[in-house]
């Protein structure tokens, strides 16, 4: 995105306005009373529908104007938001997206059925709105009469593709204006740039105007313009108020600051005369995620730099290169954490989109369903929030599909009508745990036996724990459904679900009570990036352990090195643990230590395994790389980093041996 | 046939840089080439196949290191003070990746005429066929351009190389 294309920041805007008109129409309809909700919808679509016009997307205007003016009218009292008119909007809203891109086909049809479906919610009401709230308390209207305005726009709008004439035409909308021309900057012709803005405008704005309006039209060259703007009163006092300064770097004339999104519904001041009041939201900037990444290496490489210079400075007995190094270290490691911080974002953004998801499904399958959404705050990686959107949709609609019974089935049941889809978000260490909850019928354990049996994915009879069991469905191919539906059922997908988990190094769990529910829980490292980990040596290689999974450190002795050969397994405080030879495992060749070391690690749901090593060499802040294409399938490791000596450690895969580990003890149970 | 594996330019000419592995001198496209490596430490990657058994650190990133050898059933070999590494990019499964290739030693950037080249026979080749694009007859020798697609693509479709890598 170029920052420097008000098309470009149109667009996210728009985007933006969208998404939040989506929430508000979501939570009018649980509330169709609420009249801040009314006005924030309002108001979004007010603003997307003027600066859609000003920017060329006729289409959007002229459809977002019959919505617009539905709302006028429940935001006046003359007709009763409805839950067949916040349908109505909703599908609306999903046609203005379709608008809002230009290579999309104009189809017609469709934006006139929802017309249609929008006329008829709005006819249905009948001429007394007795239920609608009284609207009239909301956005304050100044006690002016009109607005007198004065403004210049930066020089180079229309170089960028404003048309002023717009902006003229939305204020007219407003009101009854007088519009003159002010032709003072007018440079002397042999000066003249075709190209640039020289005029101002006067305006004399009369009408039921707020200044909120007034802003909403310059909504997109406030930050650059010049404004001057004062109300007419009767008695003249009040000063003019330069609204905004011209920004005398302007970088970005649109994008760099957000625009106060239409939910905060900044009250513009009751009384005209102090017009400075008016809120400005947390400036915002708008960075591409590539220079966030770019960032991101940059940092990671000057975290190893500076893990090179302390063993540099460790043996040095220079005082003011410990000194120095000390705090480069300390400056690199919050200048880690900041970046860090920057690359969060809360989870809210992603439960945010399975609102309308969970809407859908419900009109879909016929069900009551209740979303509750929880720990919303919780942040993650950017780029992790992103890839988590698409396997979540999978086990929200498997959720809503398999898991939630009818109404019918549930009463029968003796469980409340509106089944309870619960997502949660909470960190725990090192890793935000994201749980689907259902209070369905839960798994059938049966069942899926029966498919993977079938499916020659298990033999029959096979022993299998409730955790193995489920993770069957994660298999490629396998799918309980009964009858495939529109919604999911056709067994693609879990087995999706599980490698994109996989690949962001998370793990999956699932519980399942018959009759009860089932909650499937997505255990993600909270980034892609740096992790803390222990160094360890096995032969002549160097490998890292992420800290986060071990849990103790132990000695092997001899005699238990003795007698465990042949069987792998270690008593740890009266639990056997199944242990790994990575000497073996790694075919090192060399004569192992005399004092090998037991590294336990454990994937966070009981399930721990040792890992015997030669040496424990300490803990590391490690940066992780990916390992290339052609290693793939290596699956002992996730990645590899660099040390402080420029050399390579490969990065164990915990999931991965553990899962090795527990293949051993249940080889070792079925045997003895 | 194979003939059309070989980007030959308008002129029937094309620019390989020159390396030897044991007794024989294969060529590498110059464009593919990025740069020369003495040897680096080496980290081995256990379970890799032995094709891309280690990787190194180039600059910050982590790249495989493969041995052609393995490919054309040659005996993997200690490193002289002649060895090399030329790291070239190349697609792999579609995603242009970094891959470093051991060299006994590197000659030269030479221009091969399309005049001199024949595709490899289909008989009387010690090595896998599909792993050669080519022959170019030198008046020092023949060089062979090997098919690193192919060779790769056998990494990843996890098959053996056909001649069994011998080691000592």
């Amino acid at each position: 995105m170029s920052s420097n294309d008000p098309v470009a920041a149109f667009l996210v805007e728009a985007g933006d306005l969208l998404d939040q008109v989506e929430q508000d129409l979501l939570d009018l309809g649980k509330n169709l009373q609420d009249a801040d909700l009314i006005n924030a919808v309002f108001r979004g679509l007010h603003t997307l529908k003027g600066s859609g016009a000003m920017f060329g997307f006729e289409a959007l205007a002229a459809f977002t104007h019959h919505c617009e003016s539905a709302f006028d009218r429940v935001r006046k009292g003359k007709a009763a938001a409805t839950a067949e008119l916040v349908g109505a909007i909703l599908a609306a809203k999903d046609h203005m997206a379709v608008l809002l891109d230009p290579a999309a086909p104009k189809g017609d049809a469709a934006g006139e059925a929802i017309l249609d479906r929008l006329r008829a919610a709005m006819d249905d009401e009948t001429a007394e709105p007795a239920a609608a709230a009284p609207v009239a308390a909301a956005p304050a209207k100044p006690a002016a009469t009109g607005w007198h305005l004065r403004f210049y726009l930066p020089g180079e709008a229309m170089v960028n593709g404003l048309n002023p004439l717009g902006l003229i035409d939305e204020l007219r909308e407003l009101g009854d204006a007088r519009v003159a021309v002010l032709r003072d900057r007018l440079p002397p012709l042999d000066q003249f740039d075709p190209t640039q803005c020289y005029f101002g405008w006067d305006v004399t704005l009369r009408g039921d105007v707020s200044r909120d309006d007034i802003d909403d039209v310059f909504m997109f060259v406030i930050d650059d313009m010049e404004l001057q703007l004062e109300p007419l009163v009767a008695e003249v006092e009040a000063p003019a108020v330069e609204a905004n300064p011209i920004v005398e770097a302007a970088t970005a004339p649109a994008a760099s600051a957000v625009p106060a999104p239409p939910s905060s519904s900044a009250a513009a001041p009751a009384s005209p005369a102090p017009a400075v009041a008016k809120e400005r939201p947390a400036e915002n900037v708008r960075v591409p995620a590539e220079r966030l990444d770019e960032l991101m290496d940059r940092v990671g490489e000057l975290v190893i730099a500076q893990s090179r210079l302390s063993q540099i400075a460790q043996d040095s007995s220079n005082a003011a290169l410990r000194s120095v190094t000390e705090d480069i270290e300390r400056l690199s490691s919050e200048l880690r954490d900041t970046m860090m911080v920057l690359r969060m974002v809360p989870v809210s953004t992603l439960f945010g989109r399975f609102r309308r998801l969970v809407h859908d499904l419900a009109n879909e399958t016929g069900k009551t369903i209740e979303l509750i959404t929880e720990g919303e705050s919780t942040e993650l990686d950017k780029t992790v929030i992103e890839r988590l959107a698409d396997p979540m949709i999978h086990l929200i609609r498997n959720s809503c599909d398999h898991g939630l019974e009818t109404a019918e089935d549930r009463l029968a049941a003796g469980k409340l009508a509106a089944g309870i889809l619960r997502l949660r978000a909470q960190q725990s260490g090192g890793e935000v745990i994201i749980s689907i909850q259902d209070d369905g019928k839960g798994l059938d354990r049966d069942r899926i036996r029966a498919k993977a049996e079938g499916n020659g994915l298990i033999q029959p009879g096979q022993v299998l724990s409730d955790q193995e069991l489920y993770q069957l469905i994660f298999q490629p191919g396998f799918s309980t459904a009964a009858a495939v539906t529109n919604l999911s059922g056709r067994g693609v997908g879990m087995d999706v679900v599980k490698r994109t988990i996989e690949s962001l190094r998370g793990t999956i769990d699932i519980a399942s009570t018959p009759g009860k529910g089932s909650t499937i829980s997505l255990r993600i490292p909270l980034t892609l990036a740096i992790i803390e980990g222990l160094l360890v040596r096995v032969g002549e290689g160097h490998y890292v352990i992420p800290l986060a999974a071990v849990e103790e450190c132990i000695e092997l002795s001899l005699e238990e090195d003795l007698r465990s050969r042949g069987r792998s397994f270690i008593t740890l405080r009266d639990r056997l643990v199944p242990f790994l030879r990575l000497r073996e495992m790694f075919a090192t060749g060399t004569k192992p230590d005399v004092f090998q070391k037991i590294v336990v690690i454990s994937t966070g749901n009981g399930e721990r395994v040792g890992l015997v090593v030669d040496q424990i060499v300490g803990s590391y802040q490690t940066v992780i790389k990916s390992m290339s294409t052609l290693h793939r399938d290596v699956s002992t490791f996730s990645g590899a980093t660099i040390l402080g000596d420029g050399s390579v450690a490969l990065i164990l895969d915990i999931a991965q041996l553990v899962s090795i580990g527990q293949q051993q003890e249940e080889r070792l149970r079925a045997a003895g | 046939m194979t003939d059309s594996l070989i980007p030959w330019d308008a002129e029937g000419n094309l620019d390989v840089l020159t390396f030897d592995l044991e007794s024989e001198t294969f060529a590498l496209e110059a464009t593919q080439v990025q740069e020369i490596l003495d040897l680096l430490p080496e980290t081995g990657v256990p379970g890799a196949h032995p094709l891309v058994g280690s990787v190194v650190n180039f600059r910050g990133k982590i790249i495989p290191i493969a041995d052609l050898r393995l490919a054309f059933g040659m005996h993997t070999a200690k490193a002289t003070l002649d060895s090399r590494i030329v790291v070239i990019e190349m697609a792999v499964d579609g995603e242009p990746i970094q891959i470093g290739i051991r060299a006994d030693s590197v000659h030269e950037v030479a221009a091969l005429s399309r005049g001199a080249s024949e595709d490899a026979p289909a008989v009387g080749m010690r090595w896998r066929r599909d792993y050669v694009r080519g022959l170019v007859r030198r008046p020092e020798g023949v060089i062979v351009l090997p098919d690193l697609t192919a060779i790769f693509a056998s990494v990843l479709g996890g098959t053996v190389p056909s001649m069994p890598a011998i080691t000592h």
